[in-house]
């Protein structure tokens, strides 16, 4: 993992620094609520439904066990005892005292982490496929672009007053496990013709009231213009995207005005200026991060372990988790393994701070202390050896860590909504409660195989419903909470948007939707089909019918 | 016409406050004071202004009462607002007007 | 309007209030005796030979929405370029700063207006502006203490600030 030095530890804390006064200047009242909004958002600290909430960065979804006690700490301490992994690898406080938050701000800072630009028109915490650097299938570890990305945007005088806010997604594995079609900028790392790995750029995806899905402007960037390349994506968007309207203020629409082409010729033209120059980091500054992801040590071991063979065998409750909550790692013998935090009728994304605690031991005890935290709200001990999965399995049920739903209908993406959001229209965790409780029989629910449900509060789809398989969007109806479905979505390499089923269905009726969903795929399911190939094939059309002759 | 009582949120903390009758703020919407009638709102509003200029508390607003079934339990007529004056429908534990 | 100028490089640099000797003149006022003018992009298209022909130094002040592009060419007759900020919200003109400044090589003076505001005059400092109309100039000292909040910057720009991966690099050639 990254760590600071001291120029990292310096420019952190005259950060905290600098926010402990504008919170001072606020507090006795020379700064007003207008001049001090756009200050606290700048350091992830919004007013929400209940209190301030504050978003703090965890960057391409790498957490250390100290960094995961420092969380439970703050969790404790400042607030209800517990935090929210929201989809952007952030973790939300929901109750926090603005008179604590320098203080909280300095906890984060000693342990290297920080709250900078997860809010606010700039660029946004970068983040990452959860699994890098442990992958089967990674090209290279895209941790080390995202720390350059990191350290290059953290306080970028020329980008701090963007049209609107900027989510760049970085992917190092051709299995696009970080959504990057749906961000303002996506970089996927790919193998020219001659071997070489570089970024393949998309630019203008993104999701709320319009969503898009990313257009490519450039099949091959070469590793070492990246920062100039983006220097000038973001100048021309800075300069021409739209300021008047808050709804058309993202690079989607400009990229979308002026065509993907002009809009690739224009930072091409833009680059022609930047290339090569100051901003290409110096001799020694990639092989100086990089140095820091090197792989851990892992031990040699054989590909396969034949006591977890023999455990799997034994145990089918273990095997149904295996099956479900781990994936390939790179190394023989290891395997990555998520953590759900998706407990039937439980919050999705939320943990308690003892929670925290125990991930932070158990990642200690058999992840070599690293943790991730996937844009799925799960988190993830990336490098377990398969001789230890069955008493890490059995230390992750007595946590309630181990329900075997990874990527399965209970494994539910859904934003905060109307018990947190000010901004919400309809209420979104409730939702996933019933549908996760509907569906809770394990059995049934490793049949119907994979299926992304993702449900948001509102329009701006913090929830991600236009890409899940079955998307859920909160709408308000004269006061009364209603919900659209939409079908198809997809967010990885084959990213699409989802298509509206119809009319919008009241609170009560939205679990039975679902339930009604998933029969008519296990009707129309042909072979070892998933839900979204099934839909692929059959189309809206047999859904759409069902669900409205019942309801 | 509903009646209003006027919310915001505490600065300090973000608490969400209610206006009570003696000019403070409280986190139960139960001691909110009711308006009844434009000139009333206009007195509130008033009082809110002063507490925003006062750093006491931030973005006040009107929200609508329902107090037609029995005037001596306050409820928030929008769901929105109940949730604001409950605290999350997920966490019952949280809410304020269970206790005192 | 009270004006603040940076003097210094780098981490050293000050601010403080200065006496402004341009004059701002609308498009369809009469010049000044002799002083020097900011004028708007329109007034200078339609007056430039005018303009030039009193040998007064010359300003252009640019909207926010208006590009560099449009004064490039005429950077070698302009002493002064002012970038209009009309909320502090609106982030153009620190692309357009940079612009002139790198790409254009605009030396003479650069001048922020509008909503400057102290949280943001770093950033404004960074990207190549040293001159700052503020509104009120009690708020000076203040100005002159944001410019010192941050000795650690990550990215190059138009200062004299040496980022840390050059830091770094450097420091690891010494050794
Ligand atoms: S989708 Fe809407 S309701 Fe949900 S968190 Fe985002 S803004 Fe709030």
């Amino acid at each position: 993992m990254y760590r600071y030095d001291e120029f990292d530890h310096a420019f952190v804390r005259q950060r905290v620094d600098q926010f402990r006064d504008q919170v001072s200047r606020r507090l006795s009242g020379e700064l007003s609520e207008d001049e001090f909004k756009p200050l606290r958002l700048m350091n992830g600290l919004y007013l929400q439904l209940h209190a301030y909430m504050l978003r703090v960065a965890i960057p391409y979804g790498t957490l250390s066990s100290r960094q995961m006690r420092c969380l439970a700490h703050i969790a404790r301490t400042y607030d209800k005892d517990y935090g929210h992994f929201t989809t952007r690898q952030n973790i939300q406080y929901n109750w926090p005292a603005l008179k604590d938050v320098p203080d909280i701000l300095m906890d984060l800072a000693a342990v290297e982490m920080h709250a900078l630009q997860t809010s606010g028109n700039c660029i946004r915490n970068v983040t990452a496929d959860q699994y890098a650097g442990a992958a089967a299938d990674e090209i290279e570890d895209p941790r080390v672009w995202c720390e350059i990305i990191r350290q290059w945007s953290s306080l970028h005088p020329e980008f701090s007053f963007l049209p609107r806010k900027f989510k760049i997604a970085v992917t190092g594995a051709p299995n696009d496990r970080a959504a990057v079609a749906v961000h303002d900028i996506g970089l996927r790392m790919v193998r020219n013709e001659a071997g070489e790995v570089g970024f393949q750029v998309l630019v203008g995806g993104g999701q709320g009231r319009t969503p898009v899905i990313g257009s490519m402007i450039r099949a091959f960037l070469p590793k070492r213009y990246l920062l100039s390349y983006l220097e000038a994506i973001l100048r021309v968007y800075n300069l021409l995207g739209r300021r008047d309207n808050i709804f058309k203020a993202r690079i989607k629409i400009l990229v979308q005005q002026v065509g993907a082409q002009v809009f690739a010729d224009m930072v091409e033209d833009e680059w022609q200026h930047l290339k090569d120059g100051p901003v290409e980091l110096p001799d020694g500054e990639l092989e100086r991060i990089q140095a820091y992801f090197a792989p851990p040590s892992f031990e040699p071991l054989p590909t396969l372990h034949a006591g977890f063979v023999e455990a799997k065998d034994r145990d089918p409750a273990f095997a149904a988790w295996a099956r479900s909550n781990l994936a390939d790692h790179r190394e023989p013998g290891y395997a990555i393994v998520n953590l759900s935090l998706k407990p039937v009728g439980g919050v999705p994304g939320d943990a308690t701070s003892a929670q925290m605690d125990t991930v932070a031991d158990l990642a200690d005890r058999f992840s070599l202390g690293e943790i991730r935290v996937s844009h799925e709200q799960n988190l993830i001990l990336p490098h377990v050896r398969q001789k230890d999965l069955h008493s890490l399995w059995q230390e992750l049920t007595a946590v309630g860590f181990a329900t075997a739903n990874i990527g399965l209908i209970s494994d539910i993406i859904a934003c905060p909504g109307l018990d947190y959001c000010s901004l919400a229209n309809a209420r979104s965790i409730p939702i996933a409660q019933q549908i996760s409780t509907r569906f809770a029989e394990l059995d049934r629910m490793h049949d119907i195989g994979e299926l992304k449900v993702k449900i948001s509060g509102c329009i701006n789809a913090c929830g991600h419903h236009h890409v899940g398989h079955i998307g859920i969007l909160g709408v308000d109806k004269k006061g009364e909470e209603f919900y659209q479905i939409t079908l198809g979505g997809d967010a990885t390499e084959t990213a699409e948007l989802g298509r509206l089923v119809g009319p919008a269905l009241p609170y009560d009726k939205v679990a039975d939707a679902v339930e009604t969903l998933v029969d008519t795929y296990l009707e129309h399911r042909q072979g070892g089909e998933r839900f979204l190939d099934t839909y692929r094939r059959v189309g809206l059309q047999p859904f759409k019918e069902k669900l409205y002759a019942t309801h | 016409m509903p009646k209003h009582v006027v919310t915001a949120n505490r600065l300090i903390d973000g608490a969400v406050v209610y206006l009570t009758d003696c000019g403070g703020w409280s986190e139960r919407i139960q001691d909110a004071i009711v308006a009844d009638g434009k000139e009333a709102d206009a007195a509130l509003t008033a009082a809110a202004d002063r507490a925003v200029a006062d750093c006491i508390v931030v973005a006040p607003y009107l929200i609508d009462v329902d107090t037609a079934a029995d005037s001596s339990v306050l409820r928030a007529l929008r769901y929105r607002e109940r949730i604001r004056s409950d605290g999350p429908s997920i966490h019952p534990e949280f809410a304020k007007n269970l206790k005192g | 309007m009270p004006l603040i100028k940076t003097s210094g490089a780098g981490t050293t640099a000050s601010a403080d209030v200065v006496a402004d000797p341009w004059v701002s003149v609308g498009d369809d006022d009469p010049l000044p005796a002799a002083a020097p003018v900011i004028v708007s992009l329109t007034r200078w298209e339609r007056d430039r030979d005018a303009l030039l022909a009193t040998g007064r130094p010359v300003g252009v002040r640019l909207a926010s929405h208006q590009l560099a592009t449009s004064i490039a060419g005429d950077l070698d007759h302009l002493a002064l370029v002012a970038l209009e900020f009309p909320t502090f919200r609106d982030g153009r003109a620190y692309s357009t700063a940079r612009q002139l400044r790198e790409r254009f090589g605009f030396k003479g003076e650069l001048r922020a207006v509008g909503n400057v505001l102290r949280d943001q005059l770093l950033f404004m400092h960074r990207c190549g502006f040293d001159t700052f109309e503020i509104a009120h100039p009690d708020a000076a000292a203040a100005f002159a203490k944001a410019l010192a909040e941050f000795t650690v910057f990550y990215q190059p720009a138009t200062d004299q600030r040496t980022p840390a991966p050059r830091l770094r690099h450097l420091r690891s050639a010494a050794e």
